[in-house]
């Protein structure tokens, strides 16, 4: 593609390296890496304050980094020729003024970035905003529907990487989805999206991969698959002893779990046989619940509970 | 559902790889200029207060008042109001409203956006001296016709010279303001009320009246060029001491301040 931003082989479209952010004595980022690949959507994953948008303010070269490097297709943001057209970007879609209709905002966008004012149109039509809707003002917006207008405002200059940032948030579940098949139609045309969430479930439904940021660190990555994969087995049968032996017998370390349940670090199948070899009839054997991802968000998020840990919640 | 590449052609590869440009982002400026409830209500009051000025001066005025010079300064005096805060707010929504965050992620060479909203800034100056001297001219004309005065051309070039200068110096002192403070109403409250204190100081205490107020009191500095004389060069040099400032150290700070602060 003539006109695109390239990128060297193999590398991540947005790369972030040692990335840092001071503010005083407070580490908002704390020396974070990644890259986002094109053709999937990256989740960044993390409680209020983790230090995502921060992040993304600094991908975006709005807020400057206090060390590291981000750069975007293998340039920094502020060195890319009109960069709307590169990069859809949208870091708060409350962030507009009260006072424009949101076909005036796209309208100013269009004409910033150089683009034939039917896109505005189109933009609106594909946000589904309704050509009265796109005349309001946006103080008589919802949060959902300056979501979407900021989501029209980002693919406006058809860029081929999106940064957004909490975009699901206020979306109703009808809009959640609709946003997951926008997303994911973007990436399997080859396009590049990060986007943040506080909710896990929002993250689960959109996003390919994933990054897990707590406290300034990028605690977890990989593929929704691998981080959502159930470690263990929930095993039950009619005479829970019989099963206990049973699994000790093979070698199984098991607790009790729930209603007359165990639940053991064992795979299904390791259980199942142990149970077969022993005559044990089983009544339940699943892949255990409470993935390892769920946990550790939950830890993330009371960790940085002020008003749990009051003492610890001076940073 | 349709996809987005298929339906609207967006950017050329040509727009892709090109900066953007200046005239493109002044178009943008003066758009947000006058697109928003406060801008077009600060413009319909300078066009307002231009035409009432002029009905007023016709019906009552004495004949000795009804030249063209007398009514060009009275129709100046709103336009010199409103104009800086037309300049404020152009500056100050960006963190006010938070427009900032789109307004830089689409050009994130800080300095070429404040040349931009400048640019504009000087041009609503000069579409707003035009607008009196055309309002004066309307109104000089009418007096020929329906006043014993006549018309009365008595504005001398440099009388309207001086006026015009006054106009751009109250809207780069809003700019300069509105740069530095970062908010609307701090900033507007600011821009009126620390040079009226500063002016009310300078006459109460004898050692600034003597020695700081022809060179520090801005206003006082501007007396001079409410005339249709020329001014001397002494009092062009108190001009340029008071303008550097009320005018030029908050500029240049509030640029300085621009550029390295965080857009939230």
């Amino acid at each position: 593609m003539r006109g695109r931003l390239c990128v060297r082989e193999g590398g991540g479209m947005i790369t972030v390296e040692g990335l840092s952010k001071f503010y005083g004595g407070y580490r908002a980022v704390n020396d974070i890496s990644f890259e986002c690949r094109p053709g999937a959507v990256t989740g960044f994953l993390g409680p209020n304050g983790a230090g995502k948008s921060t992040t993304m303010r600094i991908i975006a070269g709005l807020t400057p980094p206090s060390a590291g490097d981000a750069r975007v297709a293998g340039q920094h943001y502020r060195d890319i020729p009109n960069p709307g057209t590169q990069v859809g970007v949208l870091l708060d879609a409350s962030a507009q003024h009260d006072g424009r209709t949101g076909r005036e905002v796209l309208a100013l966008g269009a004409l910033a970035m150089g683009l034939p004012t039917e896109r505005v149109e189109a933009m609106l039509e594909l946000v589904s905003l309704t050509p009265s809707e796109g005349k309001r003002r946006i103080r008589n917006y919802s949060l959902g529907m300056r979501q979407r207008l900021g989501i029209a405002h980002a693919l406006l200059g058809d860029p081929q990487i999106l940064i957004l940032d909490e975009p699901a948030n206020g979306l109703d579940p009808a809009g959640i989805y609709w946003m997951r098949r926008l997303l994911r139609e973007y990436a399997d045309r080859g396009g590049t999206v990060l986007l943040s969430s506080h909710l896990l479930h929002e993250v689960e439904v959109i996003a390919d991969e994933l990054l897990v940021i707590g406290q300034g660190k990028i605690v977890a990555r990989g593929t929704k698959a691998e981080l959502l994969r159930t470690a263990g087995t929930f095993v039950r049968a009619l005479e829970p002893d019989a099963l206990a032996s049973a699994l000790s017998r093979a070698g199984i370390q098991a607790a009790p779990s729930g209603d007359a349940g165990m639940s053991t670090n064992a795979s299904p199948e390791d259980v199942g046989r142990a149970a077969a070899a022993a005559g044990v009839a089983l009544v339940e054997l699943r892949p255990a619940d409470g993935a390892g991802l769920e946990e550790m968000f939950l830890e993330l998020t009371t960790d940085t509970q002020r008003d749990l840990t009051p003492e610890g919640a001076s940073a | 559902m349709t996809t987005v590449t298929d339906t609207t052609p967006a950017a050329t590869d040509d727009i892709r790889q090109r900066s953007v440009p200046m005239s493109r982002l002044a178009l943008v400026e003066l758009r947000k200029m006058v697109d928003t409830r406060a801008g077009f209500w600060l413009f319909a009051a300078m066009g307002i207060g231009v035409l009432i000025i002029m009905v007023a001066m016709l019906i009552w005025a004495d004949d000795g008042a009804m030249g063209f010079g007398n009514m060009f300064g009275l129709m100046n005096i709103p336009t010199a109001f409103l104009l800086p805060v037309l300049a404020i707010l152009l500056v100050t929504s960006e963190w006010s409203q938070r427009t900032g965050l789109v307004t830089f992620a689409l050009e994130p060479r800080r300095s070429r956006v404040v040349v931009a909203k400048l640019a504009v800034s000087l041009v609503a100056a000069v579409a707003a001296v035009a607008f009196a001297t055309a309002g004066a001219t309307v109104g000089t004309l009418l007096a020929g016709v329906f006043r014993d005065s006549g018309a009365q051309w008595d504005m001398t070039w440099v009388g309207f010279g001086n006026s015009a200068l006054l106009q751009f110096l109250a809207l780069l002192q809003g700019f300069a303001f509105g740069m530095l403070i970062m908010n609307s109403a701090a900033a507007i409250v600011l821009y009126f009320v620390l040079p009226t204190i500063w002016s009310i100081v300078s006459q109460v205490v004898p050692w600034i009246q003597a020695n700081l107020q022809q060179w520090a009191d801005f206003s006082f500095t501007q007396m001079p060029f409410q005339s249709g004389e020329a001014a001397t060069g002494q009092e062009w040099a108190h001009l340029a001491v008071a303008g550097s400032v009320w005018l030029v150290l908050p500029l240049v700070l509030g640029i300085w301040r621009l550029l390295r602060s965080e857009v939230k």
